[in-house]
């Protein structure tokens, strides 16, 4: 089957202009600025089924429906901070396909009535932005980005804005704060960005993959789009696979795919042939999943993995085998969260500080029994309180950890 | 007004504004829920997660938006999570739950997490006695934590942010009140968090370290002991401290205070001042106060405060009874009964002021007021309307500032001007050069210093700042003395004055006009009757003056050589100055923590202070001596006690018969509340319980006929070759005898400094920092040349009380002064 | 100097990406813009932007503060910057550091004596398939480098050692 999204493996130089154009590239752009009303372009989006790609899996046409019209300008923003600890899916789309992305933000911006969008990419990501920066200097070149297109009164501008080096800039209120010029720390919510986003005005924010679809979806149409994948979760996602696997790397297949079509099919198995012992499949913000033949055989969609008592988030799949102790797991975890913690509510920043502590002491050896119950409270103690989903993200493989493989932390503690 | 919304929290019904806080309508109703981060005062971020409550709302029927009824009750749908009190607002039919299992869980989750990371040093913190977190713990906390200690974080405890302000690191909790407020109220962000996660920290870069003439009210609304002033920490412990409400002297706004007085053994034995706290006055300064207000107070326990009446005798001053120095005083005034003046200063409460005037009325003497503005009849006319509140004031409103610097003249008028600004209203800055007002003007408007009348005048043409001034609901102008004299300031009040009558902003609360006065009190001296005379010096040459709380001999030379010349001098004063020098005899005054009396603030509220600690030696309240000289000059005024002075006053002066100490000592329910035992939600800032003042009708509002006195027009000033115009600016720490004394703002008070448009210094070859030495009208002064490219050449900016005299412009010629160090 | 003397052509390309009345969204590329020169941002740089941006330099540093790719101190002029989160440890990461410390005789932390590389241990780079990886980070920007060995990795030093002493 070929790629909707990572099609340079089946197109070579995709990223060159000429090749993504000769191969269908921006008719639907065309399309939608000339002949369609920006809702129209919404309305096919929700028809497909789309949810977004950041990990929330929200449906993507309902929140572009959001967009307040009584207050402007609208501004878009693409989401490319990538930052999950094993997720490295959008990298490889605006490396690879970077149009076909620019393309979906357009669409999206045309969609909301924006006439500037930007790619908040990681910090890290500075060679991709200034390729990126090209690609959309070329798009400007050929008509496809700037004023009046398509002789039509709408204009558009891109522009990339590089982060720094913070994980929490991926949650989308932190990351407009960041655009804004200040710490990124999230803002509270509600308002949500679609009434009260960039610069206090609606704005739409979507991952790098959501966007990447859209121009896919308009140019085969939303019952195309929903004839991949299954009732719950429509079209195809990119899996990154990471961890104990022979051939790690981005899987782009339909949504439904089994855990074990992914792992041993796409990927080659396990190293040594080992057995998996467990599966995060939301990247480090995960719960950990014991897994079973059952669990191998447990399409990924967002219902069916939640069935498992685990979050698809960001299908960021990390394969732990037989060799690995949950304990140093939640040890390196923590170490990202309360790394990664902005520090602006209580629970998450002195949570993450003193989980920091105990997962140490457990791991080191040094750690009682008492620690393991005491480190199992505290998170739950978080649990449901802080400002943002980050202080929740960190709770989840200690708990999932400690309660579904009691045995590792047995082992780890004194007698 | 605001709809009304019906709520339940913790099983009572609430009818609260639309829009409130859950917290809030919480507090409202004397619920406490427990915050760190919420202050409401501050936007609210919902950051500390102490606030945890439950929230349900009914459920509506998908289909019809009704709401469901179940047993004739509607169907409440709680939220899975616990909620923040302080970011969720209120709506029909709400359900808090406060005290839940739940809600209580989260809460003390919250505290044992803040508690992680806290020293737990309580014995030895400032804020010990009045801490949240402390009463927090106590109230909401867990019994114990189950962090090992040793694993606590550790850090800096005593890091100066400034010569001021002092943080301890361990003890921040992370809130951020302080940084919200330096960005949010003052509009200075100079404090920040460094790193982030467990490592956020309070930094502050600006130079001088946190500069703002606001940081003192971070510490106020620090909810723990991270933040201490220079000036208490260390000091005591807040329960072995008494509470007395006083009035700020330090500038026309009238800040209402609290001073927190203790015996102190240094002071062998004395009830001495501790600090001075906001006491809160949603129409006057809130719950805010400025740092010259807060740290000034100790000029009262100077080594040069006089305490014994003194006669001059063979050259020398040597003490004297009360009896013999008034008897002194009063043989020599009426001796020279024809030549009699009284030089009396806005520093004056209005009691001293009134028995003043009298002893003058009475004795066929002339009353002078010590001040170079004018005006003061006019906000009699036409002043900003009785009911007059700024922090209402926003869309929709104008407020026109014109030759103020308020940031340095008033800092609280300027942080609610500001705020005003903030919330919509339109904001007009009108001053030759830039201030730190500008940033948050809607308008502004840069004349050259001698245009100020025309600039007010061309509000009459149709221009975009004319017009929306001219159309908004409310208007207020502000005018001040920056660049002007007597004369200058007067006309310009007139112009003022009219623009105001002309757009009919006048009469009414929100609207009129504001004097920026020198002095605390110069308002109140113009209502009880003192005017300011064009030509001080003549008026003291030859004469037999009463100087009371001012200093001329030591302000100007030109005064000093005029008294030298005077048949007779009393000097009436708290400190020793160079006046009293000269004098033929001293009386010593009590400063006004030691008694009782009243300021009228610019705003034209009369406002009471009261006796918080003993007097120094044997002085006395100014009334009381000025009626023990008028009694050996044979006239009869009241001396024993202020409140019937006030009633004396009040019967005989238009607009204020209703006045009277009891009425002046009444109070209303105030938000926010602040005080009470739960000093988490407003900060330490002081409960009004003392009195809120009231404010006078104007004359526009009374009913009486205004007219304006027409604007003269006045011969601008021609400055001769090499010549250049100096003029009076005013400055927040400046060498006033009130604030030299005080040690700890010192090293903001720094050098004279006069300034120059680049262009000019270059033309007298003059560099920045350059030493020099400006003179005009027979005196001279040495400074240090500071740039200002905002002004206009030719003109030189002198500082008000800053070692240079000067009153109002003149010619000036400026020259380099050989380097010889510092210059003092 | 200011940037925008020195480098008046990027700072006016920066500024022209965000509204005039948000010209505070540049001051995170006008950081990257002054790390440059230095590897790391200078008071006077700080200051500098300051007041490019009307902000406080308060303002500004809390920024300096809060993200990881900007620097207040000197180092190396390379941070070697080695993604050691749970993905690449699985994959061998820790081993790879540790190997590549003993090689350089450095710790982490640490830089080599000839001031050319800081050894650093970060977090997840979003190249879990390619470990061990890590990014230079250094004058000309963020380079990654993935599929990493020690000897690669030591040839890597070699030529940016020998393009030094060029
Ligand atoms: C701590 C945290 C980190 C996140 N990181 C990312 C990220 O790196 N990339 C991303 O697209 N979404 C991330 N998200 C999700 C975003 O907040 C947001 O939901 C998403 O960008 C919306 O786009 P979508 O609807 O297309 O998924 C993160 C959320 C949180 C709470
Ligand atoms: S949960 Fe963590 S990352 Fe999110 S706001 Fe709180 S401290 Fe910041
Ligand atoms: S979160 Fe509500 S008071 Fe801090």
């Amino acid at each position: 089957m070929s790629h909707v999204l990572l099609r340079h493996r089946d197109i070579p130089n995709i990223n060159r202009l000429d090749v993504y154009k000769k191969n269908g590239g921006f008719a639907a752009w065309k399309k939608a600025v000339t002949k369609m009303q920006p809702n129209e372009v919404t309305g096919v989006v929700k028809d497909s089924g789309l949810r977004g790609r950041g990990g929330a899996g929200f449906p993507t046409g309902m929140k572009w429906s959001f967009i307040d019209n009584k207050n402007w300008p609208h501004y878009v923003v693409a989401n490319a901070d990538e930052s999950e600890p094993g997720t490295f899916k959008d990298r490889e789309i605006m490396e690879g396909n970077p149009f076909q992305f620019l393309e979906g933000l357009a669409l999206g911006s045309y969609a909301v009535g924006a006439n500037a969008a930007y790619v908040y990419l990681r910090g890290e990501f500075w060679e991709l932005a200034a390729f990126l920066d090209e690609k959309i200097a070329e798009m400007e070149e050929a008509g496809y980005l700037g004023e009046n297109l398509f002789g039509t009164e709408y204009s558009l501008k891109i522009y990339t804005h590089l982060g720094a080096g913070a994980y929490i800039c991926g949650e989308e209120t932190a990351l407009l704060e960041s655009l804004e010029g200040k710490r990124g720390q999230p803002r509270v919510r509600p308002p949500f960005p679609p009434s009260y986003g960039l610069y206090g005005k609606p704005t739409i924010i979507n991952n790098v993959e959501t966007f990447t679809n859209v121009p896919a979806i308009l140019a085969n149409g939303a019952d195309w789009y929903k004839s991949m994948g299954t009732m719950d979760s429509a079209g195809v996602k990119v899996f990154s696979l990471s961890g104990r696997v022979r051939k790690p790397g981005n899987y782009e297949l339909p949504f439904g795919t089994t855990f074990r079509q992914l792992i041993y099919e796409h990927a080659g198995g396990v190293q040594e042939g080992r057995p998996v012992k467990a599966i995060m499949p939301a990247g480090a913000s995960s719960s950990l999943i014991v897994v079973d033949d059952k669990v191998l055989d447990t399409p990924m969609d967002y219902a069916t993995v939640r069935t498992l008592g685990a979050d698809l988030g960001s299908a960021s799949v990390i394969v732990l085998d037989d060799t690995v102790d949950i304990d140093w797991v939640i040890n390196k975890t923590i170490k990202f969260f309360k790394h990664e913690s902005c520090g602006k509510c209580t629970p998450c920043r002195e949570g993450n500080y003193w989980m920091k502590h105990l997962t140490s002491r457990i791991h080191s050896g040094n750690g009682s029994k008492d620690d393991v119950d005491l480190l199992l409270n505290v998170a739950k103690q978080m649990q449901g309180k802080c400002l943002c989903a980050l202080g929740e993200f960190s709770t989840m493989a200690v708990v999932t950890g400690i309660e579904r493989f009691p045995q590792d932390f047995k082992k780890a503690v004194k007698a | 007004m605001t709809k009304q919304v019906n709520l339940t929290i913790n099983g009572k019904q609430v009818t609260v504004p639309d829009g409130t806080l859950v917290a809030d309508a919480a507090k409202m109703v004397g619920i406490d829920i427990p915050v760190f981060c919420h202050h409401p005062k501050l936007e609210p971020v919902g950051m500390c997660r102490m606030c945890l409550v439950e929230i349900g709302r009914p459920m509506l029927d998908r289909a019809t938006g009704q709401v469901i009824m179940e047993n004739g009750q509607p169907k409440i749908q709680f939220m899975p999570k616990l909620e923040t009190a302080c970011t969720n607002r209120v709506s029909e039919g709400m359900v808090v739950m406060t005290v839940s299992d739940k809600a209580k869980e989260g809460q003390q989750g919250t505290v044992e997490f803040l508690l992680t990371s806290h020293p737990l040093d309580c014995p030895i913190c400032d804020k010990g006695g009045e801490c949240p977190l402390q009463n927090l713990t106590m109230q909401f906390g867990p019994g114990k934590s189950r962090f090992i200690y040793d694993e606590k974080l550790h850090l800096e405890k005593q890091v100066p942010l400034g010569e001021l302000i002092w943080l301890d690191r361990e003890r921040c909790i992370q809130c951020a009140r302080c940084i919200r407020f330096q960005d949010e109220v003052a509009g200075e962000a100079v404090l920040g968090f460094d790193d982030r996660g467990r490592n956020t920290q309070i930094v502050s870069l600006s130079d001088p370290g946190f500069d703002s003439v606001f940081s003192g009210n971070t510490t106020d609304i620090c909810p723990v002991g991270a933040l201490t002033t220079a000036d208490f920490r260390f000091g005591a412990r807040p329960w072995e401290l008494k509470a007395q409400a006083s009035i700020c002297t330090q500038c026309p706004v009238g800040c209402n205070t609290t001073l927190n007085t203790r015996r102190e053994a240094k002071a062998g034995g004395d009830i001495v001042v501790k600090r001075v706290m906001p006491r809160q006055n949603e129409e006057v300064n809130e719950i805010w106060l400025c740092d010259k207000g807060r740290f000034a107070y100790h000029y009262a326990e100077s080594k040069k405060r006089l305490a014994r009446p003194m006669v001059r005798k063979e050259d020398k001053l040597a003490r004297a009874s009360w009896d013999a120095a008034t008897r002194f005083a009063a043989e020599n005034f009426v001796a020279n009964k024809k030549d009699f003046v009284v030089l009396a200063s806005g520093r004056l409460a209005n009691e001293d002021l009134f028995n003043l005037k009298s002893l003058a009325d009475h004795a066929d003497g002339t009353a002078i007021l010590y001040s170079d503005m004018g005006g003061g009849d006019l906000t009699q006319l036409v002043g900003v309307g009785a009911g007059t509140n700024i922090g209402k004031m926003g869309a929709g409103d104008a407020i026109l500032v014109v030759a103020s610097d308020l940031y340095e003249e008033a800092p609280i008028w300027w942080l609610r001007v500001k705020q005003a600004a903030d919330r919509g209203a339109t904001l007009i800055v009108a001053n030759p050069r830039e201030t730190k007002l500008d940033k948050f003007a809607k308008f502004t408007i840069r004349y050259a210093y001698g245009d100020e009348v025309k600039t007010v005048n061309d509000f009459s043409k149709k221009s975009k700042i004319a017009d929306e001034f001219a159309k908004a609901r409310n208007a207020i102008v502000f005018y001040g003395s920056e660049g002007l004299g007597l004369n200058g300031s007067s006309t310009l009040a007139s112009a003022c004055a009219t623009l105001l009558k002309e757009t009919n902003h006048v009469g009414r609360p929100n609207n009129g006009l504001v004097g920026v006065w020198q002095r605390a009190n110069d308002q109140g001296a113009w209502e009880v009757g003192f005017r300011p005379v064009p030509d001080l010096e003549k008026a003291l040459k030859g004469k037999a003056v009463y100087i009371v709380g001012a200093d001329p001999v030591g302000d100007d030379p030109n005064l000093a050589k005029a008294l030298k010349g005077a048949k007779f001098v009393a000097v009436q004063d708290v400190l020793e100055t160079a006046t009293t020098e000269i004098a033929d005899v001293v009386f010593p005054a009590q400063v006004y923590t030691e008694r009782e009396g009243t300021y009228i603030s610019g705003e034209r509220r009369v406002q009471r202070f009261y006796a918080a600690v003993p007097p120094k030696g044997d002085s006395k309240p100014d009334f009381a001596i000025t009626s023990q000289v008028a009694k050996q000059m044979g006239v009869i005024l009241e001396g024993s006690s202020a409140s019937v002075v006030f009633d004396i006053l009040a019967n005989s002066i238009d607009g204020m018969a209703d006045l009277s100490y009891e009425k002046l000592a009444e109070v209303y329910g105030q938000w926010p509340i602040v005080g009470r035992g739960d000093l988490y939600y407003g900060g330490t800032t002081y409960e009004n319980t003392q009195g809120l003042g009231m404010q006078l009708l104007p004359m526009a509002q009374a009913g009486g006929t205004v007219r304006i006195p027409k604007v003269r027009k006045e011969a601008a000033l021609r400055p001769k070759e090499k010549e250049l115009i100096a003029v009076p600016v005013n400055k927040l720490y400046d060498r006033g005898v009130t604030i030299n004394p005080a040690q700890l703002l010192g090293e903001r008070v720094g050098e004279a400094t006069v300034a120059l448009h680049p262009s000019t210094a270059k033309k007298l070859g003059l560099e920045a920092g350059a030493h020099i030495k400006i003179s005009f009208d027979g005196v001279s002064g040495e400074a240090v040349l500071k740039m200002d490219d905002t002004i206009s050449t030719g003109v030189a900016l002198v500082p008000r009380s800053m070692g240079i005299a000067i009153r109002e412009p003149v010619a000036a010629r400026v020259q380099a002064q050989a380097a010889s160090g510092k210059v003092k | 100097m200011s940037l925008e003397k020195t480098h008046p052509k990027e700072v006016k390309q920066i500024l022209s990406k965000y509204p005039l009345e948000h010209k505070r969204s540049a001051v995170m590329p006008l950081l990257y813009l002054a790390q440059r020169e230095e590897g790391f941002i200078t008071k006077s740089a700080m200051q500098d932007i300051a007041q490019m941006l009307e902000m406080t330099e308060t303002e500004v540093a809390s920024i300096v503060g809060f993200y990881t790719l900007y620097h207040d101190e000197k180092a190396g002029k390379y941070r070697m910057q080695v993604c050691t989160d749970l993905p690449c440890a699985l994959r061998g990461a820790d081993e790879f550091l540790n190997n590549l410390c003993g090689n350089l005789g450095i710790k982490v932390g640490e830089t080599t004596p000839d001031g050319l590389v800081t050894l650093e241990a970060v977090m997840c780079l979003a190249a879990c398939d390619k470990a061990p990886m890590f990014q230079t980070q250094g004058p000309d920007g963020i380079k990654y480098h993935e599929l990493m060995t020690v000897d690669r990795t030591m040839e890597l030093i070699d030529a940016l050692k020998q393009a030094e002493e060029k």
